[in-house]
């Protein structure tokens, strides 16, 4: 029986018992679980990240407006702006995770990873440390398949829905799963990578679903920036070895506790937080159809 | 235990956004539709319902059943231009949003399309993560997901019809994973809905389609093919 993705500590157990690498174990489990052969496996992530940078294109180099006006391609603004805060790198790792969230929202071709809102993160990291690293694609899909053990984890223990467990859920699921998988890139041992997974829910934990109109714009947008950044400078962290303190299952299990408490309101409901702002308020106005005919209650088909 | 997921869960579905329940679980609806119709329709009117009422512009939604009833699949980028590509081929449709309906789940749209003087009405949920429900068939429940191969019977209510069927695809090998039968009143006629895990035969097909208590046969392989 292959591992199962319950928890971090017994992944890291099972890898340690039967001397296999974080992502082999990943690849038997898809194997066992789904009857997917390890080409097939490696093709569906190859074409993952192609379509990943695909999408960091699209959103660098197309007309990214949404119909409701608030997205109007701030990643090509990002991209192309002169004045550095940090360095070039960071300008580019912030306008890539843009990009393609940007294409996202504009009803263009992504990957959910976890999750469509959160589908900047992953291309903006992983594009970004290839990039600076010179790493091979082979790499790169490896550390996809610890993103996706992460994932399958934090899944089981707390949630990866907006709806369900707020946005720490969704961007802070998947800046856990892109951290993880830059310190796997950077040749980081499992404690290292765990460790990044746990700063990084640190950093994102109690984040609300809050979105603008109901619609997958605003703040997501921008929150696929910052999640990205986070997923460095967590791994930044995690890498010199500066411990999270709190294990990685203590800090997942304390997501799932706040995604439960978290109230319906900031749960994708579009009932509170920025969306119940005055200008929230007015843009979903402006956005949502008026014109619609309601049924009385006696009045059901 | 409940399925686990998979890796291209995580990593995955590749898809058109904005959203998974606002375009590829409406495309869905939209494919399995014009499938139960037989072809592209002629004249479509879309009622969208609940939640979806006040948000399907926003969020594409019209983009994205438009698309479907042109047959494009989940992850097809030309998606976007759905509404465009429709004018050129003058598809002929109306859009209708209708809020409270507390008889349907939030995310829900009614089909009614025409061809060829045939006109079907169906009703599809869209369940999240692009899962689809087709509640209801021409006013019969339906309640079928699409993901596998669905055969769909109207028929005279005769006794025993429901064993012989089942009779009938066993010996195709067929394993039957779901079966539910709706009726509008005693000895009305019957709508039999069964979701396959593998496809059927034409033989077979031509077989149920002869039998004289048998008044309509739909059958819908996977619609994601
Ligand atoms: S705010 Fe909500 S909809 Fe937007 S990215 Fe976060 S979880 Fe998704």
């Amino acid at each position: 029986m292959a591992f199962l993705f319950n928890d971090f500590a017994s992944w890291k157990k099972y890898c340690a018992e039967h001397d296999l690498k974080l992502h082999e174990t990943v690849l038997d489990y898809e194997q066992e679980q789904k009857g997917r052969i390890p080409d097939e496996i490696w093709a569906g992530l190859q074409k993952a990240y192609g379509v990943m940078k695909e999408a960091v294109e699209t959103g660098l180099n197309e007309d990214m407006s949404s119909r409701s006006g608030m997205i109007n391609n701030g990643a090509k603004k990002v991209f192309q702006h002169q004045q550095v805060v940090l360095s070039k790198e960071f300008q580019n790792l912030i306008s890539r995770a843009l990009a393609a969230k940007e294409v996202n929202s504009c009803m263009g071709r992504i990957v959910a990873a976890p999750t469509a809102g959160a589908s900047g993160i992953l291309p903006g990291v992983l594009y970004t440390l290839q990039e600076i690293h010179g790493l091979d694609d082979q790499k790169i899909l490896e550390g996809l398949l610890i993103g996706a053990g992460i994932a399958l984890i934090i899944e089981q223990k707390a949630s990866l829905a907006g709806a369900v467990g707020g946005c720490q859920a969704e961007t802070g699921s998947a800046a856990a799963m892109a951290s993880g998988a830059i310190v796997y890139c950077l040749g980081g041992d499992v404690d290292q990578i765990f460790n990044a997974v746990a700063i990084t829910i640190q950093c994102m934990l109690g984040l609300v679903c809050d979105p603008v109109a109901g619609l997958v714009e605003v703040p997501c947008v921008v929150r696929n920036a910052s999640a990205a950044a986070i997923a460095n400078s967590s791994a930044q962290m995690a890498l010199a070895n500066l411990s999270g303190v709190i294990p990685v299952d203590e800090c997942v299990d304390a997501m799932g506790e706040v995604g439960q408490s978290m109230e319906a309101r900031y749960k994708e409901t579009a009932l509170g937080g920025l969306a119940t702002t005055p200008t929230g308020q007015k843009i979903s106005k402006s956005v949502l159809i008026q014109d619609i005919e309601m049924l009385s209650d006696e009045d059901q088909e | 235990m409940a399925e686990k997921s998979s890796v291209f869960d995580m990593i995955g579905p590749v898809m058109i956004g904005p959203s998974s329940s606002h375009t590829a679980g409406v495309v869905r609806i939209a494919r399995a539709a014009i499938r139960v119709l037989g072809g592209k329709p002629e004249k479509s009117v879309i009622t969208f319902y609940n939640s979806f009422a006040r948000t399907y512009e926003g969020h594409g939604s019209d983009k994205a059943i438009i698309a479907g009833l042109m047959d494009f699949k989940t992850d097809d980028p030309r998606i976007k231009e759905a509404l465009e590509i429709a004018e050129k081929e003058k598809m002929d449709y109306t859009f209708k949003s209708v809020g409270n309906a507390s008889v349907y789940h939030p995310n829900t749209i009614k089909l009614i399309l025409e061809k060829e003087g045939r006109r079907v009405e169906v009703i599809g949920e869209s369940k999240g993560g692009g899962v689809i429900n087709i509640a209801e068939f021409d006013g019969f429940n339906a309640n079928f997901s699409a993901n596998l191969h669905t055969l769909i019977l109207k028929a005279d209510d005769v006794r025993g019809s429901i064993a012989y069927i089942a009779n009938i695809l066993s010996h195709d090998d067929c394993n039957i994973a779901t079966m539910s039968v709706s009726r509008k009143g005693k000895n009305a006629q019957a709508c039999l809905v069964i979701e396959m895990d593998s496809g059927l035969k034409d033989v077979t097909l031509a077989y149920i389609r002869s039998l004289k208590w048998v008044k309509e046969v739909i059958y819908i392989p996977d619609i994601d093919l």
